[in-house]
């Protein structure tokens, strides 16, 4: 740090330069030209004519599924998935650094494998567990112990399948945020804690909340920023299961499925950048939450 | 009363009173294990055992047969398997290489190197760890299409080189390592580019696995560029044509079932393996993964 920048150094961009070029190329011209392209009408084939608010207008007043399906699946699979495995994490985390070394990494192991695969791989595992007839593991299940008389259609019933979807992802859901708070309840000085103590904390829920949490804020932060980013990334899976997009009378549509539908099926593209663009301001309120809770003020 | 003792964070050896962790912890992880159990089983039965009623999770005489059918198999359109599997292989490698290249590169310049607008390159890179691709999947479509990398071989893997968590991951990394070190080799007479290869690259190895676990976790698992930017059978990836097995699975397609698991199974495995090898790595690099 002593030494002065020296004016005609472009050592630093020669180092910078491969990842600026494909960052600049495939993430910030991308959200730009989603930007200019939700205010306009574009089908893909005529050039986009400028239309200013339409799209957004259209979005809010006249897309009924939008405002009736969409908004409360996204919001309500956001609200239970996002918090809730964040929680879960913390938790596991938590009490998995409570245990000796061999024990912890053989579980967190099995804990992290999930998210390893989940997409692709896993939507074969399940949509055989939840298959519709009587075959389908849960169903066999249920009949068996007598709970059911007749199999459900758990991946085509609008009932279920939004419950099916938050489950799978939760499963699925502790990965590089978890191992960050794993090793950040790890990396907590014990002299802490016993200062603690000397300070009249008496019981673990204290500890958590006046220990435990605060002194591993960055990890918190990097953890809720991930399971925001991990949430609103696993807005395929519906499509996944239930192997139809629309999803069964919209059950299990979310905002990506929305945006899929309109640019690649409808090819309205205008409109479809307009659902990118509410897409990541949703996304971007999530993590400004998660940054007034555990972001150092600087 | 005796003081609250509370909390013994990273304990050596075995106590008594971990077992009111282990209680919760072990059949929960028995719980999640489950499915992935399941995948193992399934793939090994042989077609009577996949459509048995009632289902059943254990295999009971275990065959090669699906694997078998998964390799001589060729699609609709005449193109072998096997062909799918190279393009992955082919694939990851070449992403996970430059992946870790480019974000070590640039995590060397943000954190050793003083210039005009490095905060502000970190600050939108940190950003941009909330970016979601799918998001933005139409634009980027367009802009895919105007570059004229519809149908190459590189459009699997351009656009997942920048990897903002991989920069900021080895950033916060190299962070760690003392000026001192990188001075007195410049007095040495080391340039830069030694100090790089010399110095920095064997300091953030644990850094470097995680990067390299992750991007291979995204390129392997991808489907979205066979999908969206290539129709070419010939150059699609093992991870598409799997999807597309278990679409055609619905209902009981017979041939299909034994396939995807095989395949689910071929999927699964390396990203296992690969953690299993690296994890301790990871665990070194998520110790300074917080953002402050």
């Amino acid at each position: 740090m002593k030494k002065k920048p020296n004016k005609r150094d472009y050592s630093p961009w020669m180092f910078l330069a491969p990842y600026i070029i494909f960052f600049t190329t495939f993430i910030i011209i991308p959200v730009a030209a989603a930007i200019l392209l939700s205010f306009t009408y574009f089908n893909a084939i005529e050039t986009p004519s400028f239309i200013g608010l339409s799209n957004y207008v259209g979005l809010i007043t006249q897309d009924e599924v939008f405002m009736q399906k969409i908004l409360p699946n996204t919001l309500t699979f956001a609200l239970i998935v996002g918090p809730g495995g964040y929680i879960l994490s913390f938790i596991l985390a938590w009490a998995l650094a409570q245990v000796p070394k061999r024990m912890r990494t053989v579980l967190a192991l099995v804990i992290y494998s999930p998210s390893m695969t989940a997409g692709v791989a896993m939507a074969v595992v399940w949509t055989i567990i939840f298959s519709g007839d009587e075959t389908g593991y849960l169903n066999s299940l249920l009949l068996t112990m007598g709970v059911l008389l007749e199999p459900i259609q758990w991946l085509q019933s609008p009932e279920y399948l939004m419950k099916i979807m938050i489950f799978v992802t939760l499963w699925g859901s502790m990965g590089v945020g978890f191992l960050a708070m794993l090793s950040g309840v790890l990396n907590i000085n014990t002299e802490i804690y016993e200062a603690g103590y000397i300070d009249g904390i008496n019981n673990r829920f204290q500890e958590i909340i006046y220990i435990t949490i605060p002194s591993m804020k960055p990890q918190m932060l990097f953890g809720a920023v991930m399971a925001v980013v991990g949430t609103f990334q696993a807005g395929a899976i519906g499509v996944a299961l239930s192997g139809a997009n629309p999803t069964p009378q919209y059950a299990g549509q979310l905002m990506v499925n929305h945006l899929e539908d309109y640019g690649f099926i409808r090819y309205e593209m205008g409109y479809a950048a307009a659902i990118s663009v509410v897409l990541l301001i949703v996304v971007y309120l999530f993590s400004k939450v998660a940054w007034r809770l555990f972001g150092e003020k600087d | 009363m005796s003081a609250f003792q509370g909390t013994r964070m990273n304990p050596s050896k075995f106590h008594k009173s971990q077992l009111k962790f282990l209680a919760f912890l072990i059949p929960l992880a028995v719980f999640m294990a489950l499915p992935i159990v399941y995948i193992f089983f399934h793939a090994f039965k042989p077609i009577d055992e996949l459509f048995a009623y009632p289902p059943r999770f254990f295999v009971e005489n275990p065959t090669l047969q699906n694997f078998v059918d998964l390799f001589t198999k060729t699609n609709d359109t005449g193109v072998p398997m096997s062909r799918f599997l190279f393009n992955s292989v082919v694939i990851t490698l070449i992403v996970v290489v430059l992946t870790v290249i480019i974000s070590t590169m640039a995590g060397y310049a943000l954190s050793k190197k003083n210039f005009r607008m490095k905060k502000a390159i970190f600050e939108i890179n940190t950003l941009a760890l909330m970016f979601v691709p799918a998001a933005v999947m139409i634009p980027r479509y367009l802009l895919i299409d105007e570059l004229g990398l519809i149908n190459t071989f590189l459009v699997h893997i351009l656009p997942l080189l920048a990897m903002p968590i991989g920069l900021f991951l080895v950033k916060q990394f190299i962070d760690q390592i003392p000026d001192e070190l990188l001075e007195a080799a410049r007095l040495d007479g080391a340039s830069d580019f030694q100090i790089f290869v010399r110095i920095i690259i064997p300091l953030v190895k644990p850094a470097i696995a995680t990067i390299a676990i992750l991007s291979f976790q995204l390129v392997w698992n991808s489907v979205e560029s066979s999908s969206l930017y290539v129709n070419d059978e010939g150059l699609k990836t093992f991870s598409f044509y799997m999807s597309t097995l278990t679409s055609t699975v619905e209902g009981n397609n017979v041939a299909g079932q034994g396939l995807a698991a095989a395949a689910s199974l071929i999927m699964f495995v390396p990203n296992l393996i690969i953690f299993i090898i690296l994890q301790s790595q990871v665990m070194n690099t998520m110790a300074h993964s917080g953002i402050k």
